[in-house]
């Protein structure tokens, strides 16, 4: 079955595949943090009281979660050179680059499952906790900041890590727009040397033991946030 | 926005080009469908492994569970395209390189269905440990079989609880189905972005991509919470019911 396999292949691609998996790993944690920053304020708009602000919030989460991510990607690298023409004035106006076009688009994405997540999290505090802020003088800002996001975020962080490790799986789909992150960097050299059996199983292979260790972690760390409750 | 252009003749196959979005809503559905009937039964399957108390049963479902769900689709589409006709015996390999129909197509609803039947397990293994301990025991004790207890008491009671989250499976599956098109299915989205290519009309094609996405996703989400309705255990609180 593994006759002919060539293990020297993957050897000597080592430096490129890592390169392609610094991209991997810098737009996941980029993206992840843009995504839970936005998702925030986008939870923070949903629970608010004005409709004017809940509703374009509800409407952009749940129009974002019915389509797929692919099609996002395609939307913002349509969209993000025609608003750098708009805002800039320039019609020759380039985009602003592979790299931060897809950060774009994904943290546009995750900011939607994020914010489904952030607020069930802090629909998850006592509605006490809010009065009891409130009584104490604090305003919605400080309420928030101090009160109600801290607490909300240690029952969410489970989760969200594991958004996370999903996220660090979809980046592999920015090779539709033909970018090189650990995947697309594999499928180059498995196209180049014909060694698509070895590079495909390879890529697999590490896509595996990043994300089962990533999810044992969290497993992990679940357990020990249960105690004492 | 100027839709005129699915009306214009397409680059080739003869119709217009909203030929082109209906036939790429099919293959959509297509994929989707068949895709989920796989991930259904084989994730059934593997759900009820998993909660069994044989070990030899658990340990396989659970090796399967975590090596589909730990590697990214994109890279388990480029497997079943490209490596397993290279790893089956020879003979098998032929046919799958030479002899197979639709070949993409057929390759995604495997790849859709395996991948997405990790993640339906889940679902079932966690619909089935949600019912108490008690069900189990009353039913072996009045003289049920263990496969005869989950076939008239757990499953009944666990697929019933377990609606919401397989209408997210069966949304995801419907959405996942567009990353066959980088082993060249052209479903919808597929379409989509070769309609933009070929009559620069990317607004317009990308918003009809968006309306049917949305469309299908708020149908099917509205007639499961129908079914869950119609399905509810008499005297449970249920969530739809509100």
């Amino acid at each position: 079955m593994f006759t002919g396999f060539d293990f020297e292949v993957i050897q000597r691609s080592l430096p490129y595949l890592w390169q392609g998996m610094q991209f991997s790993l810098g737009l996941t944690l980029l993206a992840m943090l843009g995504g839970i920053f936005l998702g925030t304020l986008l939870a923070l708009m949903r629970l608010a009281p004005y409709k004017l602000l809940s509703y374009p919030a509800g409407a952009y989460v749940n129009l974002v979660r019915s389509i797929p991510l692919i099609l996002v990607i395609f939307w913002f690298y349509f969209l993000i050179p025609l608003a750098m023409k708009k805002l800039t004035g320039n019609p020759y106006a380039s985009g602003i680059g592979p790299f931060y076009s897809a950060l774009i688009a994904f943290t546009m994405f995750e900011a939607a499952y994020y914010c489904e997540i952030i607020r069930a999290g802090i629909q998850s505090v006592p509605r006490g906790q809010a009065s009891a802020a409130y009584a104490l003088g604090l305003d919605y800002r400080q309420a928030t900041t101090l009160v109600i996001l801290p607490q909300a975020f240690r029952n969410m962080i489970p989760i969200l890590l594991t958004t996370s490790i999903i996220l660090f799986q979809d980046t592999s789909l920015v090779y539709v727009v033909g970018l090189t992150d650990f995947m697309g960097a594999a499928g180059k050299i498995a196209r180049r040397d014909g060694r698509l059996v070895e590079m495909y199983l390879f890529a697999a292979l590490v896509y595996f033991i990043i994300c089962y260790s990533g999810s044992y972690f969290v497993k992990r760390l679940q357990a020990r946030y249960n105690v004492g409750r | 926005m100027d839709f005129s252009f699915l009306n214009q003749p397409a680059f080739s196959g003869g119709g217009v080009y909203l030929d082109w979005v209906i036939s790429g809503i099919k293959w959509t559905l297509l994929v989707s469908v068949l895709g989920w009937i796989i991930a259904f039964s084989v994730g059934s399957a593997l759900g009820v492994l998993r909660t069994t108390p044989l070990a030899w049963l658990r340990v396989p479902a659970t090796i399967y569970v975590e090596t589909f769900r730990n590697v990214p689709l994109l890279v388990q589409m480029f497997i079943w395209y490209f490596v397993v006709p290279e790893i089956v015996p020879q003979a098998a390999g032929d046919w799958l390189k030479t002899k197979m129909p639709m070949p993409e197509f057929w390759n995604a609803v495997l790849c859709l269905g395996f991948y997405t039947a990790s993640r339906v397990a889940e679902q079932v293994r966690a619909g089935i440990q949600s019912i108490p301990k008690g069900q189990t025991s009353a039913a072996l004790a009045m003289g049920l079989t263990l496969p005869q207890t989950y076939r008239h008491v757990l499953l009944p009671i666990s697929y019933r609880i377990i609606i919401p989250p397989m209408t997210t499976e069966f949304l995801t599956i419907f959405k996942n189905s567009s990353v066959a098109l980088t082993i060249g299915v052209l479903e919808l989205t597929a379409q989509a972005r070769q309609i933009s290519e070929y009559t620069f009309r990317t607004f317009e094609i990308f918003t009809i991509a968006t309306v049917v996405y949305a469309l299908i996703t708020l149908t099917v989400t509205f007639s499961m919470r129908w079914l869950e309705n119609r399905t509810r255990i008499p005297g449970t609180i249920g969530g739809a019911g509100k």
